[in-house]
């Protein structure tokens, strides 16, 4: 790689399939930005038969056309667009949009590599994504609409096409787009565990790395360990739904058909989903959490607190992540035995991420804070992790969760705990490295607008459904307002929508603040939030090899902010140990 | 509609406009950069957490206080030590919820930037960690143990005398069943089901029922692809050619002279394929139709193969394995539970996965096609003393479906009426005998 070539790229090989991970940390980006709009546009359109049930709205036949007759919305399209939101917003935005951009673009510069292990296969995780995402979107204008049985699709609801409209050739076309994305996320991970092993440089042990590095290197080993498992349990229901096994069907009579399939059980789909389902969860989580660790460090102007014990506590999630999949399942009928050992290792969870939690909040004591938006965003992450892991405690009880088990209670507690602090997470990570992607700045002032827009609404829409879930209220109900026991809480689903549509409207901020800032944005400095990290000793203007010279030696760890042996508030990962200096 | 759009467009771009206006003047500002944060935006950031602090925890009490009685008191007896259970642990998460965001909240602005400062060097404190190690593991066995002995007795099993009901879900309604006068449920299976046997009750006449429904589903769909006049017209040219064929072949073979038993046996069914062409009762299908029409005949075929399996088995247990369902009574639209008894739901589905949720009662349980699951509750407050105590005449138990099972999910209900003993017995009593229904 020394003396990288001089020879003029083309186009193609550079902004389309090419092997440079910064270029396709920007492809995924990019594509996930695409990606939630798309999702979150439709959680507006939903939102609105939510909060106004059957009133009709015309943007709604504007947009939908057919799927909302005189402006109401129809009650499958209604379920196709509960599903994909969840579908597109879970994996294709917070997975493979997060863990693939920052992944990608962190985990060459911050360990100080040329590329990742393999540049050809960092390629095809992208372009698998690109077409799962293709083929994502084109389910949603086939006959019968998109997939519709929820995020989850469980069968035999997503089996038999006579079930719904949505499990015709939409539900294909999701397990087909899913297929795609695992190999995606499979490639990508393989790719990340190589290169964080094997291409770090000089000096730059394990125990030095910067802890994004640490959370995606656990990332994308539960990744390995867990979607094998989805894609076994989508390979299946394909041939439930095409060859004529029963794997997951059973004494069903549908249609005024009694159905050949025996002996199946849907349950079994149920553990295979979650076996990759829980896990999920974290693997969305933690790449936010470990670019919150990075991010708030560094404007705190303080180490992280308890390194170490961040570290542990990342280990300890991923490993626990494996073993609390049923606790989705407490009301399928499973033994009551087998539901108590998943209470007591979920609730296990809550320890080490208490352990994080408070650790966050250490680091914050005694800064000297520097109000970024990416800080501020951050320090969000903080708060909805805490309230949105709280109220997992009520959910992981079981005893407790029958009483709130797929009510709004639940989809409250995930957007929070999940969606909201990797949302964050990701805006965190594009506030504070969009001037490595881009050489630029993006403005401050609209940041500040945005975060406060987002954070205020974010929990404006997700905290009040815990109580329109507390009285009783289904998720995914088309229209709960004819229940005369909800009225009590029925009053919040129009003060939901509301939020809903002012956060989204919101975006509009951080968009324009992206785009326009990749154009022009304040050229950016060397390192401007006078951080530790490797990534700041490259240039800012993108080379292939991304250090001109020879690679950089690591003589420290990543924390060193506030060092009293020093006079600055930071010390360079590169800069040598003083006289007398004991490493960290 | 287009105007709309337009407006949309043109307002949007308007916005474009503002925005990179904006966002000129901000980045021009005393020709400042953007990492630099001023002091002024330190001091406002940092006043904003604490606004932010008090408009949050100013809304969250807000809605305890409008919200906190999300239901009426617990209709059940499990649902009691739920709820109290219930408590507890909200109390513990706000508790944490209020101290935790408050220090954060707080940290935020107390420590925000100062640039004659520095900031502590505090890269660990084993004491600490340890701390917040411990107190969150010991405050969560509590909860596991507490929370784990409520649910193993809500689990447990349904004692000797508890009344056994059987809920059934199909999309989009739930159908009740009660085990009659000899206390006991008639077997079922899925392959009977038909719309005078919703539940696949079986008995003899069940059977016989459901096969004399299928024989005339099989028969019909022949009739059709028999008269199908695509196919006749098909098979008739090909009759036509072996018949023929042996007079207009030159010869050089002789695999087409056909034997005159089997020449006298395609000229029959000619006159067959004529006769039903010319009587006009063809049907006429595409070639997919007729596919999947031959095809529902086989399925249906297979489907009476196992109607036919099923009644050589030995079913019961005791007494005539027939007639233990004859006295079984299904109940549609409401049903009812006798306060005070112990009430064992089984539950069954015919399609999809379904789930029972009555929230009166904290209670859950999924439906699973191929898989009966259970969920034992005992009454404690009957609807009439609730709608008492809550002073609403028109109250009702409410049994909901709460997994997404299609089109009209949202509307699959069934009311629950929770009467005296007495009551209860009356009512039971006036409910139709299944096999009466029937007849």
């Amino acid at each position: 790689m020394e003396g990288h070539s001089h020879h003029k790229e083309s186009f193609v090989s550079k902004y389309i399939f090419t092997h440079d991970h910064k270029m396709i940390s920007k492809q995924f980006l990019i594509t996930a930005i695409v990606m939630g709009v798309t999702g979150v546009t439709m959680s507006v359109l939903f939102r609105l038969q939510l909060g106004w049930p059957g009133e009709s709205f015309v943007i709604l036949e504007t947009f939908l056309g057919k799927w909302a007759p005189g402006g109401v919305l129809d009650r499958n399209a209604y379920l196709a667009l509960v599903t994909i939101h969840g579908t597109i917003m879970v994996f294709f935005v917070l997975t493979a949009g997060l863990s693939g951009t920052f992944s990608n673009l962190l985990i060459p510069l911050q360990i100080g590599a040329r590329d990742m292990a393999s540049g050809f296969l960092n390629m095809l995780s992208y372009w698998f994504f690109a077409i799962s995402c293709v083929i994502m979107i084109f389910s949603l204008f086939v006959e019968g609409g998109a997939a519709s049985a929820g995020w989850t699709v469980y069968p035999p609801l997503s089996a038999l096409p006579q079930a719904m409209p949505g499990s015709g050739m939409g539900m294909t076309l999701w397990l087909l787009s899913m297929t795609l994305f695992v190999v995606s996320s499979l490639l990508g991970s393989l790719n990340y565990i190589v290169t964080i092993i094997n291409l770090r440089t000089k000096g730059l042990s394990m125990t030095r790395l910067p802890l994004t590095i640490w959370a995606f290197l656990i990332t994308a080993i539960v990744g390995v360990l867990s979607f094998p498992v989805l894609v076994s349990a989508v390979v299946l229901l394909m041939m439930d739904r095409m060859m004529g096994t029963a794997f997951f069907l059973s004494d069903i009579f549908i249609g005024g058909e009694a159905l050949d399939a025996t002996g199946g059980s849907p349950i079994l789909y149920q553990h295979l989903f979650w076996f990759l389902g829980h896990p999920e969860v974290y693997i969305v989580l933690l790449p936010a959490l470990g670019i919150s660790s990075e991010v708030i460090s560094t404007n705190s102007r303080k180490p992280i607190f308890g390194y170490k014990a961040m570290i542990g506590s990342m280990m300890a999630i991923g490993f626990l992540s494996f073993i609390v999949w049923a606790h989705h399942m407490f009301v399928t009928g499973m033994n009551p035995f087998l539901g108590s050992v998943f209470v007591f290792t979920t609730l296990l969870i809550a320890i080490p991420s208490a352990v994080k939690a408070f650790n966050y909040i250490t680091t914050l004591w005694k800064g000297n804070i520097r109000f970024t938006p990416a800080m501020l965003f951050s320090i969000a992450l903080v708060s909805t992790f805490l309230t949105g892991g709280l109220t997992g405690i009520i959910l992981a009880d079981s005893a407790l969760d029958v009483t709130v088990h797929d009510t709004y209670f639940v989809v409250g507690h995930f957007h929070i705990v999940m969606g909201l602090s990797a949302i964050f997470g990701m805006f965190s990570g594009v506030y504070h490295w969009f001037s490595k992607m881009f050489g630029r700045m993006m403005n401050t002032k609209m940041g500040y607008a945005h975060f406060w827009i987002t954070l205020v609404c974010g929990y404006g829409v997700f905290f009040p459904m815990h109580f329109v879930g507390l009285a009783g209220a289904p998720r995914r109900y088309y229209d709960s307002s004819h229940f005369d026991f909800l009225d009590k809480v029925m009053d919040l689903q129009p003060i939901i929508s509301t939020f809903a549509i002012i956060g989204s409207l919101a975006q509009l901020i951080f968009l324009f603040n992206f785009f326009y800032s990749i154009f022009r944005g304040q050229k950016a400095v060397q390192n401007p939030w006078k951080a530790n990290t490797l990534e700041w000793t490259t240039p800012v203007e993108h080379i292939h090899g991304n250090w001109p010279g020879a690679l950089p030696e690591v003589h420290r760890w990543a924390y060193d902010y506030s060092n009293p042996a020093h006079d600055e508030d930071f010390v360079l990962q590169t800069t040598p140990l003083k006289d007398g200096e004991v490493a960290h | 509609m287009k105007l709309l759009i337009l407006l949309v467009i043109v307002v949007g771009v308007i916005a474009v406009a503002q925005l990179a206006k904006i966002y000129q003047l901000s980045a021009r500002l005393r020709g400042h950069r953007e990492e630099e944060i001023s002091e002024a935006d330190t001091k406002l950031q940092g006043s904003l957490w604490i606004v932010f602090m008090f408009v949050f925890f100013g809304m969250t009490i807000w809605q305890f206080v409008r919200y906190g009685d999300y239901l009426p008191p617990s209709a059940s007896l499990h649902g009691k030590s739920v709820d109290t259970l219930m408590n507890y642990n909200l109390a513990l998460i706000i508790f944490v919820f209020f101290v935790v965001n408050t220090l954060l909240f707080v940290f935020a602005y107390k420590y925000r930037y100062n640039k004659n400062r520095k900031a502590k060097f505090f890269p660990h404190d084993t004491r600490l960690e340890l701390i917040w190690t411990v107190i969150p593991s010991i405050v969560l066995a509590v909860i596991i143990i507490y929370g784990l002995q409520t649910w193993t007795v809500m689990t447990g099993p349904a004692s000797a005398d508890a009344i056994r009901i059987e809920l059934y879900s199909k999309q989009f309604d739930w159908t009740a069943r009660y085990s009659g006068d000899n206390d006991e449920f008639g077997a079922t299976d899925f392959n009977l089901i038909t719309s005078s046997n919703p539940l696949g009750i079986v008995t003899q006449e069940g059977i016989d029922a459901a096969l004399v429904k299928i024989d005339g589903k099989i028969s019909k769909l022949n009739n059709e692809l028999k008269s199908e006049k695509g196919h006749l017209l098909a098979e008739k040219k090909e009759l036509e050619s072996a018949l023929h064929g042996g007079e207009h072949s030159h010869g050089d073979h002789d695999n087409h002279e056909i034997s005159a038993e089997k020449k006298a046996h395609l000229t029959n069914r000619l006159q067959l394929i004529d006769d039903v062409l010319e009587s006009g009762k063809t049907t006429i299908l595409s070639e997919a139709a007729y596919e999947a029409k031959s095809d529902k005949v086989y399925r249906l075929e297979r489907h009476r193969q196992r109607i036919l399996e099923l009644s050589s088995y030995e079913l019961g247990r005791g007494i005539d394995p027939w007639s233990v369902g004859k006295d079984d009574k299904i109940v549609k639209g409401e049903f009812h539970i006798p306060l005070g008894r112990e009430i064992e739901f089984v539950f069954r589905s015919r399609d999809v996965i379904h789930s029972a949720l009555m929230p009166h009662f904290r209670a859950q349980m999924n439906t699973v096609p191929g898989l009966p699951t259970r969920f034992k509750v005992t009454p404690v407050i009957t609807t009439d003393s609730m709608r008492t105590i809550l002073d609403d005449p028109n109250f009702n138990y409410i049994l909901l479906c709460n997994k997404i099972c299609g089109s009209a999910h949202f509307n699959m209900k069934m009311d629950i009426v929770v009467d005296t003993e007495a009551e209860y017995d009356e009512w039971l009593n006036n409910q139709k005998v299944y096999i009466s229904e029937k007849n």
